[in-house]
């Protein structure tokens, strides 16, 4: 299997003035295609820091995060933006829908972005369409978010982080905010969609949904502390 | 930026900004406000000019006017006979007009005018009249029409006839029942046959102070010889107030002559003021140096000085409506500040999915172009209001603020005859700067949006 993503050796420090504070001291991670991989740890551990320099959010300050062959730590602010549009899926734990639009249009939202500036066409709609449906909110399209459940709000979120068939979905604590029977259903989603063969990288402090995935990383102190499945 | 992608960004703005449909309703009102007086006061400065310049042409763009100016009283005796005479002379006499229009080749036409006010009766309707006795030329020079009957005639000058011709207003006191052809009218105990009746005719206000307004409908015109003999004892006018005599010698109250080109080689116009100058130092000259006893008004130049005054009337009021403009400018800032602001998470939503620092930029800016240019169309459509809104606003001021005893100031007039144009270019430039004014003041806020770093946006509550 081909690596989707490479972590080398990455360090993240942030100049506060009279302190550096070493968010991540050197972590090397290879992340093949198809893997389903929770990232563990208290908060403080450096998983934040991780999560934005592996959601194309923010550039590290050594190392290299080489994403779909392609080095980001040196990229600009536009070439980040264009790798977090094509090749991320971001899931957040607050949801983070667009309040004014219907869950059609929150779905469409990273077509408006794609390079080229295309028109949104009859068949990116039926594609939006097909994948509302494929995570259950076919009913539902012309709702707002605050008419939704948080598990239906979390549906339109995965839905729009798979529109542009990204090489990685950033799930950044996904279940945070749902019951424990909503948060199956939504693991369940992201078991089936690894299933279909994506990558999905999870950051999530809850054993139970850690054991769902292939593998966890467990970080301290701003460096991977372990891998493999949690003891309990 | 291709079309569909501006109609995507324009369909965005315009959905955010019905979302808060009072808060962008508020906030576009500076600018409507603004647009909306540069176009009305842009309306009435063009409705000034060119009533004005309305007058001017009525005066006759190639016309000089020449009138008898009575001196200051200290220096008032040209009098003759060493102080005995109580006789004041001056103006224009004679030997000006033979002189003028024998000498200057320009001069194609001359109209003598003399000017008296007379009580003038039909049975028990009468008037105080503006009677006027002038040469039959006078009719087209004043741009006349004859509503009923002719006017006077070469004959009737020669003949000393003792006919008139009404103005329409004059026609209708005198007459309110019948016609007036053929009656008769008497002013100063003589009896006069009405021949015609002129058409009506709008007063003209003052213009620029060098000439006081002439409200034509209340005239009575007769042939020059005939007043001068009849109505006055030669060129003496004899006046008896409150028992007391002041007599008064004046020949001619205005001569009116025609500038042309004999040749027609060279623009009249252009010929205009160069005469103006040479009747100018004539008339100085015949008169003796030093004395004021006339004046020279030429309505071309009097055009010229409208056109200024209206450049100037413009330049002020467009400046004070440039500043409610900025206002606005400043107003729509200032909630597209606090819309960037309130935003933040939504700013931090899109740059993770992709959107780059120019998408931000864009998206700010078109909406703060929608509410600035929305406001524009607002403010043009209620400027296009004006000449109705002003009609209202003349009927209140008539109604409550003229006094109705005194009758009207040449202000008041000026007011009242006032029609506020809409300045077609106006529109297009209003609608220029309201856009122009959306960049302005929504380029800080779209940019303050754009350079959010998206981890702190996202986080932000």
């Amino acid at each position: 299997m081909s690596s989707v993503a490479s972590l080398v050796n990455l360090t993240k420090f942030y100049d506060l003035g009279s302190v550096v504070v070493k968010a991540l001291r050197g972590v090397s991670l290879e992340i093949p295609e198809g893997d389903f991989i929770a990232i563990m740890g208290s908060s403080g551990s450096g998983k934040s820091t991780l999560l934005n320099l592996l959601g194309a959010l923010d550039r590290p300050t050594e190392g290299q995060y080489i994403l779909n062959g392609r080095d980001t730590s040196q990229m600009s602010d536009n070439e980040l933006s264009i790798v977090r549009n094509s090749d991320i899926g971001f899931i957040f734990q607050s949801f983070n829908l667009i309040t004014q639009y219907t869950v059609l249009e929150n779905i469409e939202v990273p077509l408006l972005y794609r390079t080229g500036y295309p028109p949104i066409s009859a068949r990116d709609r039926n594609r939006c369409i097909d994948v509302a449906n494929q995570v259950g909110l076919g009913d539902r399209l012309d709702h707002r978010p605050f008419q939704l459940s948080g598990g239906q709000q979390q549906r339109v979120a995965i839905a729009r982080a798979l529109i542009n068939d990204p090489a990685i979905i950033m799930a950044d604590e996904p279940t945070g905010n749902l019951d424990s029977k909503t948060e199956e259903e939504i693991i369940q989603i992201l078991t089936d969609l690894n299933n279909e063969g994506r990558t999905i990288i999870m950051v999530t402090h809850e054993n139970s949904v850690a054991r769902r995935t292939k593998r966890q990383v467990f970080m301290k102190d701003g460096l991977i502390a372990g891998e493999g499945i949690f003891p309990g | 930026m291709s079309l569909s992608r501006f109609l995507r960004t324009l369909q965005l703005a315009l959905k955010s900004v019905m979302l808060h449909k009072l808060r962008s309703g508020l906030t576009m009102l500076g600018i409507v406000f603004g647009v909306f007086s540069v176009i009305a006061m842009l309306a009435i400065g063009e409705g000034a000019s060119s009533q004005a310049q309305k007058q001017v042409l009525e005066l006759g763009a190639t016309n000089i006017i020449v009138r008898s100016v009575k001196p200051p009283d200290e220096t008032s005796s040209s009098s003759s006979g060493g102080g005995q005479s109580f006789v004041l002379r001056y103006g224009l006499t004679r030997k000006d007009l033979e002189v003028i229009s024998e000498t200057i080749p320009s001069v194609m036409g001359v109209v003598p005018v003399r000017e008296l006010t007379q009580e003038v009766r039909h049975q028990q309707y009468t008037l105080n009249a503006r009677v006027v006795g002038s040469t039959p030329e006078y009719l087209e020079m004043n741009h006349l029409g004859m509503e009923q009957g002719r006017f006077l005639t070469d004959h009737d000058l020669e003949e000393m006839a003792n006919v008139v011709v009404l103005a329409h207003e004059t026609a209708r006191i005198l007459f309110p029942f019948e016609n007036p052809i053929g009656q008769p009218v008497q002013i100063a105990s003589r009896a006069y046959r009405v021949i015609g009746v002129t058409q009506d005719r709008t007063a003209s206000a003052a213009i620029g102070g060098s000439l006081s307004g002439q409200d034509y409908n209340k005239d009575v015109y007769m042939p020059l010889f005939t007043l001068q003999t009849r109505l006055n004892t030669g060129d003496l006018f004899i006046r008896r107030t409150q028992g007391s005599f002041s007599a008064v010698s004046v020949v001619y109250d205005q001569i009116t002559l025609k500038v042309g080109d004999k040749n027609g080689l060279t623009d009249d116009r252009d010929l205009v003021i160069p005469t103006a100058e040479v009747v100018r130092e004539t008339i100085r000259n015949l008169h003796g140096e030093g004395t004021n006893d006339f004046s020279v008004v030429v309505p071309l130049e009097l055009l010229k000085q409208a056109d200024q005054i209206r450049k100037i009337f413009n330049i002020v009021l467009g400046s004070i409506a440039a500043i409610s403009l900025i206002v606005g400018g400043i107003g729509i800032m200032n909630i597209m500040l606090a819309t960037v602001t309130e935003r933040t998470r939504e700013i931090g939503i899109r740059r993770a999915l992709g959107a780059r620092r120019r998408d931000i930029i864009q998206q700010f800016l078109t909406e703060t172009i929608v509410l600035s240019g929305t406001g524009g169309l607002i403010g043009i459509m209620m400027g296009l209001l004006t000449p109705a809104a002003f009609v209202g606003i003349k009927w209140f001021v008539d109604a409550y603020v003229m006094d109705q005893t005194t009758g009207r100031s040449d202000l008041g007039r000026l007011f009242s005859d006032m029609e506020p144009q809409v300045a077609m270019w106006s529109l297009p430039v209003a609608f220029g700067v309201s856009v122009a004014i959306g960049v302005i003041f929504g380029t800080y806020p779209a940019r303050a949006a754009a350079r959010l770093d998206p981890i702190e946006a996202l986080r932000h509550e």
